[in-house]
C-alpha cells in the first residue's frame, strides 16, 4: 500500500504546550459525540433531536439545571476518589463499592440509631460525615492492605468488593430495615436531611418582596423561583473534597511522594519513601472520599438507604478522573458534564446510550494522550520509494 | 445437594470461565492485559443471541459472537499497541464501550427465544457410572469442545513454534524484535484471539449454559471473575480450565445449601430466611479474591509471575524491556 505521504511519531522532547492536554479533552469529547451520533443513526435514531433534548434536558432551564448539578455531586466525590489513586497508579474499580457502604455507615446513624430524633441537624450531619467516609476508607482498606501485603492485583479486588458490597446492601434493607417488605428502609428524620435549596426558598421569597437590586438581577437571569430545586448542600462537600485533594497533590509533601511513587516506584524506593504504608493510605482516602459520595446521595437525595442509590456513579468517576487528567478542579467541570448524561440518560432510548457515550469518551481521551507524548507529522513521500 | 448435579452444572458454568480465561491467558502472554473481558462477552452473548434469533441457526450466533469479540478487542490493540496508551485504563474503557454497544443493539432481545448451541450425551461413554453422568450427559457441545480446548491451548503455548514466538514476544519483545519476530503484528493477533474467545464465552451463556439475554445481568461480572482466574492459575491454561470448572461447581453447590430443611442435621438457616442468600451471593466474588491471596502467595514463593512485559508498551527503536 503506498500513500502519498507517510506519518511519523515523533517524541516531544519540549515541554507540553498548556493548552494541550485541556484541547485533546475537549477533542475527545466532541469526536465522541460525534461517532455515538453516527452509532445511532446506524440503529434508526435521530441524532441531532438526541442533541437537543440532551441539552434541554440538562442545561435547558435553572430547575433542569439543578437536577443536573445533583447528579454532578457524587460524581465530583468520585472522581477525585478516583483521581487520588490513580495518581499514584494504583486502579481503584472500587468506588462503586465504597460509595454503597459509605451510604451504608452513614445510614446506621439513623437506623440503629445511634443519635436521638432530637439532636441538632448539624451533629447528625456532622457525625453522618464522619461514618460515611470511615465506611468508605474500609472498604479501601480491604483491598489497599491486600495489595501492600500479598501483592494481590487491586483491580480484581476492588472489583469484586464492588458486588460483595451491594449484596450487603441489598441484604440489610431487604431484611432488618426493610420499609414493610420494600426494599428500602423507612424515611430518615429531617435531621438527617442535608438542606437543598428549596429549603430555603421561603426565606429568600420574602426577602424577593423589597423588590431589591439582587431581586432584579436574579430575574433577569430567569431565577424567579428557586423552590422546587433539589440542589442540596453536597455539593459543598464536593468544592471543599476537591481543594483538599488539591492542597494533598499540588502543595504537600505528602503528595509528592505520591506522585513520585506513581511515577517511579523504583526511585521512590531507592529515596526511602515507605511504599507498603502509602498505598494503604492511598487506598483508604480514595475509598473514604467514595463513602462521602455514598453519605452525601442517602442524606441529600434519597433520605433512605435503598437500592441502586448509585447509576453507576463509581464507573463513571474513573471516566471523570481521566477526562479531567487527574486535576482535582478539573474533575468539577467534567462531573457537571457527566451529571447532565446521567440526567439525560435516565430518558435516553435505548437504555445502554449513555454507558456506550462514556465508552467512546473515555477511547477517545486515552488515544489523544498519544498526542501529549509524540509529535505527529504528515511526510511527503519520496518518489524513490517506489522502487521497493 | 447431590454431587452429580453439583458437578455437573459445575462443568457447564465451567466453560464460560475456560474459555474467557484461556483467551485472556493468550492476551497477558504476548504482554497486552485486556480488562475489557466483561465488555467483549456481554457483546458476544448478544451478538450470538441476536444473530442466532435472525438467522434461526445458533451455530451461525456463535460465529457472530466470536467476531464481535474479535473486533471489540481490537480497539484495544489500536490503543495500546499503536498508541501506547495505559492497558488498564484502556481496558476499562473497553468494557463500557462493550456494554453499551451491547446494551444499545441488544434493546428489546428480551424474552425472546432462538435456538441455542446442541446438547447431548456421548454415546458409551455416558454409561459409565458417575464419571458418564458428571462428564458425558447432557452437556451442550461446547462443554466438549472445552474439553479439549485447554489442552490443545497448553500444548500450542507450551510445545509449538509459534507459542513461543507468543511468550518471546511477552516476555523480552525486543528480543523477539531481534529475532526477526513482527511483535506489533504479533500483539495484535493474539489480543485478536483474546477478543473472539470472550466473544465465544459470552455465546457459551446466552446459547448454551443459561440461553437467554438479560441485558448487562447476562454476564453479571463473569468476565472479571476470568481476569481473576488467570492470575489464580499463573498464566495456565490447563488451571484456569481446572480453575473454572471447580470456581463453576462451587458456584452452583453454594446455591443449592438454600434447598434442605435440614442442613448436617441443624435446621438450615437460609430454608428459614432466604434474606441470608444475599450472603451466599457473595461467595463467588469473595472466593475470588480468596484465591488471588492465595494464588500470589504461591507465585512469590515459586518465584513464578506474570510475562516480564506484561502492560509495557513496546516501542521500537527505544531502550525498553
Amino acid at each position: 500500500m503506498n500513500l502519498p505521504f507517510t506519518i511519523t511519531f515523533e517524541k516531544r522532547v519540549e515541554d507540553i504546550p498548556k493548552w494541550l492536554p485541556a484541547a485533546t479533552s475537549i477533542g475527545s469529547v466532541i469526536i465522541a459525540f460525534i461517532v455515538s451520533g453516527i452509532i445511532l443513526k446506524i440503529i434508526g435514531g435521530e441524532p441531532l433531536l438526541v442533541l437537543k433534548f440532551f441539552y434541554e434536558a440538562t442545561f435547558g432551564s435553572w430547575a433542569t439545571f439543578s437536577d443536573t448539578m445533583v447528579k454532578a455531586t457524587p460524581l465530583i466525590m468520585v472522581g477525585l476518589a478516583c483521581a487520588v489513586a490513580f495518581k499514584m497508579q494504583l486502579w481503584n474499580i472500587g468506588a462503586e463499592g465504597q460509595f454503597y457502604i459509605g451510604a451504608f455507615a452513614a445510614s446506621l446513624v439513623v437506623l440503629v440509631p445511634f443519635v436521638s430524633p432530637e439532636t441538632p441537624r448539624v451533629v447528625v450531619i456532622a457525625i453522618m460525615i464522619i461514618m460515611g467516609m470511615l465506611g468508605g476508607a474500609i472498604w479501601g482498606f480491604i483491598p489497599g492492605y491486600l495489595k501492600a501485603r500479598y501483592h494481590v492485583n487491586e483491580i480484581i479486588t476492588t472489583l469484586m468488593l464492588n458486588y460483595v458490597a451491594i449484596l450487603w446492601n441489598n441484604f440489610w434493607i431487604f431484611d432488618k430495615w426493610s420499609e414493610g417488605g420494600f426494599q428500602m428502609t423507612p424515611a430518615f428524620e429531617k435531621n438527617a436531611w442535608l438542606p437543598r435549596v428549596t429549603d430555603y426558598a421561603r426565606e429568600y421569597n420574602t426577602f424577593m418582596e423589597g423588590g431589591s437590586g439582587l431581586a432584579n438581577f436574579m430575574s433577569s437571569i430567569g431565577l424567579e423561583r428557586i423552590s422546587g430545586m433539589t440542589l442540596h448542600v453536597g455539593v459543598a462537600f464536593g468544592i471543599v473534597a476537591a481543594v483538599v485533594v488539591w492542597w494533598i497533590l499540588d502543595r504537600s509533601r505528602w503528595g509528592y511522594e505520591i506522585k513520585l511513587i506513581g511515577d517511579n516506584p523504583k526511585a521512590a524506593r531507592y529515596a526511602g519513601l515507605n511504599i507498603t504504608r502509602n498505598v494503604v493510605l492511598v487506598m483508604m482516602v480514595s475509598g473514604a472520599l467514595a463513602g462521602l459520595a455514598g453519605m452525601s446521595e442517602v442524606t441529600g437525595v434519597v433520605h433512605r438507604l435503598q437500592e441502586r442509590i448509585s447509576p453507576g456513579y463509581g464507573f463513571t468517576g474513573i471516566i471523570v478522573a481521566w477526562l479531567a487528567k487527574l486535576n482535582p478542579f478539573a474533575v468539577i467541570i467534567v462531573a457537571i458534564l457527566f451529571g447532565g448524561l446521567i440526567v439525560a440518560g435516565r430518558e435516553l432510548q435505548p437504555s445502554g446510550l449513555a454507558q456506550l457515550l462514556q465508552g467512546i469518551i473515555l477511547f477517545m481521551v486515552i488515544s489523544s494522550d498519544v498526542l501529549l507524548r509524540y509529535k505527529i507529522k504528515l511526510v511527503r513521500a519520496q518518489t524513490t520509494v517506489e522502487a521497493a | 445437594m447431590n454431587l452429580e448435579i453439583i458437578l455437573h452444572a459445575g462443568l457447564a458454568t465451567g466453560t464460560i470461565l475456560l474459555f474467557a480465561g484461556i483467551g485472556e491467558i493468550f492476551a497477558e502472554r504476548a504482554g497486552i492485559l485486556n480488562l475489557g473481558v466483561e465488555g467483549m462477552m456481554l457483546l458476544g452473548a448478544m451478538a450470538g443471541f441476536s444473530t442466532s434469533l435472525s438467522t434461526d441457526n445458533a451455530w451461525l450466533g456463535l460465529l457472530a459472537a466470536i467476531i464481535a469479540g474479535g473486533i471489540l478487542s481490537l480497539a484495544h490493540g489500536l490503543v495500546t499497541i499503536h498508541f501506547q496508551a495505559d492497558q488498564v485504563v484502556s481496558g476499562l474503557s473497553l468494557t463500557f464501550l462493550g456494554t453499551g454497544l451491547a446494551l444499545v443493539f441488544g434493546n428489546g432481545l428480551t424474552g425472546q427465544t432462538p435456538p441455542t448451541m446442541p446438547s447431548f450425551d456421548i454415546p458409551l461413554l455416558a454409561s459409565i457410572p458417575f464419571v458418564g453422568p458428571v462428564f458425558f450427559q447432557d452437556h451442550s457441545i461446547l462443554v466438549y469442545i472445552g474439553y479439549f480446548f485447554a489442552p490443545l491451548a497448553w500444548y500450542y503455548i507450551n510445545r509449538t513454534r509459534p507459542g513461543m514466538h507468543l511468550r518471546a514476544v511477552g516476555e523480552k519483545p525486543s528480543a523477539a524484535d531481534t529475532m526477526g519476530l513482527n511483535v506489533y503484528g504479533l500483539r495484535y493477533f493474539y489480543v485478536f484471539v483474546g477478543g473472539c474467545l470472550a466473544g465465544l464465552a459470552g455465546a457459551t451463556i446466552s446459547l448454551a449454559v443459561s440461553p437467554g439475554w438479560y441485558s448487562d445481568l447476562t454476564t453479571s461480572g463473569q468476565g472479571w471473575i476470568a481476569v481473576g482466574l488467570v492470575i489464580f492459575a499463573q498464566w495456565d491454561p490447563l488451571r484456569a480450565a481446572l480453575g473454572g470448572y471447580l470456581f463453576g461447581a462451587l458456584r452452583r453447590g453454594i446455591l443449592d445449601l438454600q434447598g434442605p430443611a435440614l442442613l448436617f442435621g441443624m435446621t438450615n438457616p437460609l430454608y428459614i430466611n432466604s434474606n441470608f442468600s444475599f450472603f451466599l451471593k457473595m461467595t463467588p466474588y469473595i472466593l475470588t479474591i480468596l484465591a488471588l491471596v492465595l494464588g500470589s502467595r504461591a507465585a512469590i514463593k515459586k518465584r513464578l509471575g506474570a510475562p516480564a512485559a506484561l502492560g509495557v508498551p513496546y516501542i521500537r527503536g527505544e531502550r525498553g524491556l
